[in-house]
């Protein structure tokens, strides 16, 4: 069953007096398990596709539609009020709060549902297992490194329990090694988990880690070459 | 050195545009401690001035023994003869001096209007009183001149309107100036047609007019001595600035008080646009010392931005007060005389200099720390921007 | 973690620039505490709460003209007077000219009588009724001169000299009075001394009063009563102007000029600059995290929800250099308050002096925040992403 179904995506936006397609005719269907990853050149409009799916961004025209709900019906309230629900973001520069510890940036999306502190608190703790960070719960994110930090802010993208993750480049401020860690600790996520997964990268090495690849061009998908 | 200070400074103030919120909190900041400032002191300049006029150096008062203004005092014809006839006296005016309670046209609340009973003599002695509008009262009439600052502070002194007082109605027939002087807060009025109207024989109090101003002390030891009196006299300067002293302390320490405090957050102010500034372009700074400019030029230019920030502020706050208040007229209750004085707000150049004095100060405290802070800074720690 | 938690960790990303933000709201709250104090001391006349049943019975046309001590018996007959009793201004030098305080001629029983609130050991108050030249002070006052019963208090009289010409008048200390309230602390009220032994002695103005102060049965009838007393001198030598001691003490400091305008225009231009400067910083402080408020937002913060973090945010910086200032402000002002007790009277923060404050720190907070709060609401996510 399709999770994620994108139908006659067009996506463009005017900068000065030219109108710039960014993506054009995209029907994208993606199944509840699957681990996607989306390839490209810069600017072939890879994070836009993904900022749709991940409800944060509109298409010009077309339709999205998520776990059997579309979101191009959708308020911007009862939009923010889905995401808080179905998907966790991951981002390549982390974007955690530096005011925060890291069990405190964990538990931010659960501000948002009506768990008690006491409850939230256990699920930040239980998301810092998962991703190998029960140690490091109140570290503030400047205390550590990057791999560290970006297992923070996949906590934080699961501890809501969302069945859809979006990751935008993961590792693309990584080192090779602590890449292919966070990669591992994604695959783990997606195999025992169940989760979800699309995830856009132009690292190749990446992509190896999906069970599909999709590559946009120009914004065009130009079909899976697995 | 001083070609790298000018340039970092020229640096500096080239960049100030992209910086125009935050630097004009320091604008703002120290230009409202200088409003302030020189808008209260200019109020006790004003008062002061007011008092202060009302004196001549070559006049005296002549009060009754102990009295600690005109409201308490009177003598009798008799004693006033005794004064006028001394050697040096050139000149007297025995003057009637009471109050009433006439409602102010700003909060329609009674207050004291002092109402001074005067002859001929007093306009010989006060030369600088002069009818400016209508005509003076006529001798032996229910009639009054108002002062300038009675007649906009006072319900009902209006030209041809008539005041009711105890028993009797007066008629204002014409307006004087009196140099700005505390006078031009009284109405006056025929001093024989007072004293069987108010039921006073005898005056208040006497000025007199002496050959110099170097012979008040040696007429006031004879007026002193002598036993038929029981008056004392002294030069009229000092009665006015003893009557004004307190009152303008009060308001000076007042604005001195209030500004200092406002000083401080106004310095909070700077040092947070400063510091925020140094810190917004610490990789600039931090470049600039590799290149070679040393720790100094940095420090100084830093500080040199806050005080033309500061000067730019103290500038406008200093033209806001004098725009806004110069000129202001407000009136309270003087002490000697228990009568309203109005008088007018005095932004003076002094006070403006003394404002600039300030702004400069505050802008060179308020720079000073951001950039010693800035050119200690190690250059990796400047690159957080911490 | 909550989300006040939140809103307070993030007024810990700049420490120095939020320390220097709320000591400048602070020193503005540290004004506002200190000068409404003393507006509202001077607005109240500075001589503390005044009794609601009684009035004050003036001269009509000037303070300068006497009201006669017989007037006392007619006012006496008035239907709903309880009590009467009389009092003038003597002036008076003790010493010179800066150890100022109110010296009053006073009827020693009925004066106790209607000032009922002020308490004095019955035995002196009998030594003060049986002793013509006795006097009582307050015992603040007393303190400060270092006056003990029995000690001679002499006064240099500026307005009254004695038959023989003398005017120096010497006092008999027979006791002190306390007024239960902070005037016993800082030394204030006013110097009390035998009329009868007063006007007997003063060179001039036998058998006049300088004011009557009027005790109601019932004081919402007090403006009924005034004007009838006004109505019954209203054609005699010595006609009346009747208030409520508490309107006479407020006519008393309006004649003072408009301190209330003054500070309000000085406290206006106070504020004026520290919303500029928490505004800026606010604005400063939303700038720098954009990119965060964007990533709160793709969690499924909702625009309001991001809106009203930046909005609290500015709300509890102001709350909080407010309410420091406001504490800082009264400490202050109890410090200084006896040395300006002299000009000023009774100064106190008074309660609403402080609920104002809490009140304008809010509205400071709510204005500042709402700009950066609606760039907060208005953030595009994926712009602001885009922006890192």
């Amino acid at each position: 069953m399709a999770i994620v179904e994108l139908n006659d995506i067009e996506k463009s936006y005017t900068k000065g007096r030219e109108t710039v397609d960014v993506l054009t005719g995209i029907n994208l269907d993606i199944d509840e398990g699957d681990y996607l990853a989306l390839m490209g050149p810069s600017g072939s409009g890879k994070t836009t596709l993904l900022n749709l799916i991940g409800g944060i961004d509109h298409p010009s025209s077309g339709s999205v539609v998520v776990g059997g709900e579309s979101l191009n019906a959708m308020s911007a309230r009862a939009l923010a009020k889905w995401r808080s629900q179905n998907v966790g973001f991951i981002f390549q520069f982390y974007n955690l709060l530096p005011v925060l510890n890291a069990r405190r940036n964990v538990e931010l999306p659960l501000l948002l549902t009506k768990l008690s502190g006491k409850q939230r608190t256990k699920n930040a703790n239980t998301a810092l297992e998962i991703v190998g960070l029960g140690d490091r719960a109140t570290h503030k994110p400047g205390e550590l490194s990057g791999g560290q930090q970006q297992r923070v802010a996949i906590a934080r993208a699961i501890v809501a329990d969302p069945a859809l993750l979006v990751c935008d480049e993961p590792t693309g401020d990584l080192d090779r090694d602590t890449a292919e860690e966070i990669l591992e600790l994604l695959a783990i996520l997606n195999r025992e988990h169940g989760k979800t997964i699309v995830m856009v990268t132009h690292d190749p090495k990446a992509a190896d880690h999906a069970s599909h690849v999709l590559h946009l061009d120009k914004g065009t998908l130009t079909g899976a070459p697995s | 050195m001083l070609r790298q200070i000018l340039e970092i400074t020229v640096l500096n103030i080239r960049n100030l545009p992209a910086r125009f919120g935050s630097s004009s909190v320091v604008v703002v900041g120290i230009g409202g401690v200088v409003g302030v400032l020189v808008a209260i002191l200019a109020m006790g300049k004003g008062f002061e001035s007011a008092m202060s006029r009302a004196g001549a150096p070559d006049r005296a008062i002549v009060l009754r023994g102990g009295s600690s203004g005109e409201l308490s005092s009177f003598m009798d014809t008799n004693a006033m003869n005794i004064v006028a006839s001394l050697p040096e006296v050139t000149g007297a005016s025995g003057e009637l001096f009471l109050i009433q309670d006439v409602p102010k046209r700003s909060n329609l609340s009674p207050a004291n209007l002092a109402i001074r009973g005067v002859s001929e003599a007093a306009f010989e002695m006060h030369p600088e009183v002069r009818v400016v509008e209508g005509r003076p009262f006529e001798p032996g009439k229910a009639e009054m001149i108002a002062g300038r600052k009675a007649a906009i502070e006072f319900q009902g002194v209006d030209l041809g309107a008539t005041m009711q007082f105890r028993q009797s109605a007066w008629t204002v027939v014409g307006f004087f100036e009196a140099d700005g002087s505390a006078y031009e807060s009284e109405v006056w009025v025929d001093l024989a047609t007072a004293q069987s109207a108010f039921r006073r024989p005898g005056v208040s109090s006497m000025r007199v007019r002496l050959e110099s101003a170097d012979v008040v002390d040696a007429v006031a030891r004879r007026v002193e001595e002598d036993p038929r009196l029981d008056l004392e006299l002294r030069s009229e300067e000092d009665y006015y600035s003893e009557q004004s002293e307190a009152l303008t302390a009060l308001i000076t320490n007042f604005g001195y008080a209030v500004a200092a405090i406002m000083a401080i957050g106004a310095v909070f102010a700077a040092l947070n646009t400063m510091y925020t500034a140094v810190s917004a372009r610490s990789v600039e700074i931090a470049t600039l010392r590799a290149l070679g400019f040393s720790g100094l030029p940095v420090v100084v230019s830093v500080v040199i931005e806050a005080v033309a920030l500061a000067m730019f502020g103290g500038v406008i706050g200093a033209a806001v007060a004098y725009i806004g208040f110069n000129g202001w007229t407000v009136s309270t209750l003087a002490g000697g005389s228990f009568s309203q004085i109005a008088f007018d707000f005095a932004v003076t150049t002094d006070l403006l200099v003394l404002g600039f004095v300030w702004a400069v100060t505050l802008g060179v405290v308020g720079g000073l720390f951001p950039a010693v802070r800035a050119a200690r800074l190690p250059i990796v720690t400047a690159l957080r921007g911490e | 973690m909550s989300s006040v938690g939140l809103v307070w960790s993030n007024l810990f990303r700049k420490k120095v620039r939020t320390v220097l933000t709320v000591l400048s709201v602070l020193v503005a709250f540290v004004l506002f505490t200190m000068l409404r104090a003393v507006a509202v001391a001077f607005d109240s006349g500075g001589f503390g709460p005044a009794g609601v049943d009684r009035l004050q019975v003036a001269p009509k046309f000037s303070i300068i003209d006497p009201l006669l001590v017989s007037q006392m018996r007619e006012v006496e007959r008035v239907p709903g007077v309880d009590a009467v009793t009389h009092a003038d201004w003597f002036g008076g030098v003790y010493q010179d000219g800066r150890n100022f305080f109110p010296k009053f001629p006073v009827s020693p029983k009925s004066y106790f009588d209607i000032y009922s609130e002020f308490t004095i050991d019955p035995e002196q108050l009998e030594a003060f009724q049986n002793t013509r030249t006795g006097a009582v002070a307050p015992a603040g006052l007393a303190a400060r001169f270092g006056w003990q019963v029995g000690d001679k208090i002499p006064i240099e009289g500026d307005i009254y000299a004695k038959k023989d010409g003398s005017r120096l008048w010497e006092f008999d200390l027979v006791g002190t009075y306390l007024h239960g309230d902070r005037r016993d602390e800082t030394g204030g009220g006013v110097f009390l001394f035998h009329y009868d032994y007063f006007d007997e002695a003063r060179e001039f103005g036998q058998g006049a009063v300088g004011w009557l102060i009027v005790r109601v049965e019932e004081p919402e009838r007090a403006a009924e009563i005034a004007s009838e007393i006004d109505a019954l001198f209203e054609n005699s030598t010595n006609p009346t102007r009747t208030a409520t001691e508490d309107e006479a003490q407020r006519e008393f400091a309006r004649q003072q000029g408009d301190i209330g305008l003054m500070t309000t225009g000085i406290l206006a231009a106070v504020f004026f600059t520290i919303l500029l400067l928490t505004g800026n910083t606010m604005a400063q402080s939303l700038r720098e995290r954009i990119p965060e408020l964007a990533v709160l937002k793709t969690f499924g913060f909702t625009d309001g929800r991001v809106a009203l973090l930046v909005l609290a945010e500015a709300v509890l910086l102001c709350l909080v250099g407010g309410a420091l200032g406001v504490g800082l402000g009264t400490a202050t002002m109890v410090a200084i308050e006896p040395g300006l007790q002299q000009f000023l009277g009774l100064i106190e923060v008074t309660w609403d002096v402080v609920a104002s404050a809490i009140g304008i720190a809010l509205l400071l907070g709510l204005v500042v925040g709402s700009v950066p709060a609606l760039a907060a609401r208005r953030l595009a996510i994926v712009d602001a992403l885009r922006a890192r």
